[in-house]
């Protein structure tokens, strides 16, 4: 019905508007990576790929391969998000679990009490754990009455009490997991409640222990759930720069989004700051594809049941 | 003590475990709503009810031009927001579910592409657009309302598509067989059956631009592109008052209000089980 050209002329509006601010944006970072900067060290970009300038892209290149600050940021950012995924990972799958399918009448207000953080301003979050933690603030109290800052304190996990909010990693680590970990149940808790429970009834009817029956049929079957949740949470924490800004304030804790945001938005380096942008974006390709092709794949399936 | 040895086959265990995680996720958030009622300049210590941080002389939300005119961006963004992607995103959603053959994979794929890019990426990309090649456009609230455009639609048409997949070609060519014109078919079959979604689409348009952070502060120009998301930033480790913790309450009853109507008008329409997976944001 209709000829073939009608609804590719619908969808170009949105097409073109794809194209130049997602696209021929990101082409203009390529641009200015590869251009060069004038006397105000301003970005001059080059726009034709035969002229560009390897210059500052490989001057990026070599602050990395010797040691430098860039390599510093990106290891300590790639073990904050590691450790903030696990500990997602850690607390999210019983919550997710226990929702789909332990709830019974409660998980209506279960599921909404999950929802409603995801719609919740971020930065609300943040502000509402800093007056928490702020010295005088009644998270403090709490956490120095429960004994928990000495145990943090003991373990080393904080460097002087009522701290918490001066440049110490575990804040930043329990606040990103506290910032994204919302982002992470949800579509866990779709893809267990998706789960077949005559899979389960099976293995049990065959002989499988409450706890082996878990092991071999709930959790495969819920891997893809987690892996999509972790990549979730783990591309925006690659490139936050405000949860550490907020809640610790210092350069010692600093990811490589502050990287970026301080050459970006705060210096005068916005030619390495695009380069450094192209380097987090290689790096995160990966991970951006993948995510897209297994859900796409779930949408497909869930089309042809 | 049988769930130690067994934990997953009895609950209580996983019930402490969710229990906790829920207290722990919306006690503080409770206690920073809380905060904005008191009655003195503490954000720590409670000096008793008051709504002097909304609507009194000084310092409130109300009289204080910083935080009234960042509260007064912050809508008008998203209203430009949700005029705009919108429309852009029922179109595409409508053209790429009936587009079939060469160019529709990649169309799609380009689509989804905002939806996993993380923001700063996009910050910068959007900002040195705007710097080096569209000066005549420049920074400010232009360019924060296009970057916000940019990657709501992708949820426009995500919602809208949801929708066009659980209706089915059938209504449309039950139309085209009873011999209603292509013109009708569209504006008296599909449009009241897409309406729900459309409404739901512009809903989360609308909260996901009113709590955005990243793109719009980097495209942000002077104070007076201030939104309520950088004000929290910019001044949450500062020694502000709770006048703070009063304009991120009015931010978050204006974003819940939003999205609860939405959640109402779809599952009127819609059903249940649709409504939730919109509010639960899958992508």
């Amino acid at each position: 019905m209709g000829s073939r050209w009608t609804w590719r002329l619908v969808a170009l509006p949105g097409v073109v508007w794809l194209s130049v601010f997602f696209l021929l944006a990101f082409y203009v970072v390529l641009a200015v990576a590869f251009g060069n900067q004038d006397t105000l060290s301003q970005p001059v970009p080059h726009w034709n790929p035969l002229d560009w300038n390897v210059g500052y892209v490989l001057d990026t290149l070599k602050n990395f391969w010797h040691g430098g600050p860039f390599l510093k940021v990106s290891l300590r950012t790639v073990e904050f998000v590691a450790i903030a995924v696990a500990l997602s990972l850690l607390i999210g799958y019983p919550v997710a679990y226990f929702a789909a399918r332990h709830a019974g009448r409660w998980k209506g207000a279960i599921l909404l009490a999950l929802i409603v953080p995801l719609w919740i301003n971020y930065l609300m979050r943040m502000l509402a754990w800093i007056n928490l933690l702020a010295p005088d603030g009644i998270g403090s109290d709490v956490l120095h009455g429960l004994g928990i800052e000495k145990l943090f304190l003991t373990l080393g996990l904080l460097d002087e009490p009522g701290g918490w909010l001066n440049g110490q990693p575990t804040t930043v680590i329990l606040a990103l997991v506290y910032g994204y970990i919302p982002f992470f149940i949800l579509p866990l808790f779709v893809a267990i409640d998706r789960i077949d429970r005559r899979h389960i009834e099976a293995a049990r009817d065959l002989g499988a222990s409450a706890r082996s029956a878990f092991f071999r049929v709930t959790l495969p079957l819920s891997l893809p759930g987690i892996l999509a949740g972790c990549v979730l949470i783990a591309l925006p924490m690659f490139g936050d720069y405000y949860t550490a800004d907020l809640v610790s304030a210092s350069t010692q804790t600093n990811m490589i989004g502050n990287q970026i945001d301080e050459l970006m938005r705060q210096g005068s380096e916005k030619v390495t700051g695009a380069a450094l942008t192209l380097f987090l974006s290689l790096f995160l390709l990966g991970l951006m594809f993948y995510y897209l092709r297994t859900t796409r794949r779930a949408g497909t399936t869930a089309q042809t049941t | 003590m049988s769930w130690l040895r067994n934990p997953w086959g009895r609950p209580r265990f996983l019930m402490l475990i969710t229990g906790g995680y829920i207290l722990w996720s919306v006690v503080p958030v409770l206690l920073a709503i809380a905060f904005a009622f008191n009655n003195g300049r503490s954000r720590t210590t409670w000096q008793g009810f008051s709504t002097r941080w909304f609507t009194g002389e000084t310092g409130s939300v109300l009289h204080d031009s910083a935080l009234r005119d960042a509260l007064g961006h912050t809508l008008l963004l998203a209203v430009i927001c949700v005029a705009v992607a919108t429309p852009l995103g029922v179109a595409l959603a409508l053209g790429l579910q009936r587009w079939r053959g060469r160019g529709s994979g990649t169309v799609n794929t380009l689509m989804l592409l905002p939806l996993v890019t993380p923001e700063i990426v996009m910050g910068v990309a959007l900002l040195l657009l705007f710097l080096r090649l569209f000066g005549g456009i420049g920074l400010g609230t232009d360019a924060q309302a296009i970057g916000q455009v940019t990657f709501t639609l992708s949820y426009v048409v995500v919602i809208v598509r949801g929708r066009l997949v659980s209706i089915g070609p059938e209504y449309e060519e039950a139309a085209a067989d009873l011999g209603a014109p292509r013109r009708d078919q569209f504006s008296r079959v599909m449009l009241p059956l897409l309406a729900p979604a459309i409404v739901a689409s512009a809903a989360v348009a609308f909260a996901i631009s009113i709590d955005d952070f990243v793109v719009t502060q980097y495209l942000s120009s002077d104070a007076s592109t201030t939104t309520v998301s950088m004000l929290l930033y910019s001044s949450a480790r500062g020694a502000p008052t709770p006048a703070l913790n009063a304009i991120a309450t009015v931010n978050l009853v204006i974003t819940l209000a939003t999205l609860t109507f939405a959640y109402l008008v779809y599952r009127r329409f819609a059903g249940r089980e649709e409504a939730t997976s919109i509010a639960t944001l899958e992508v």
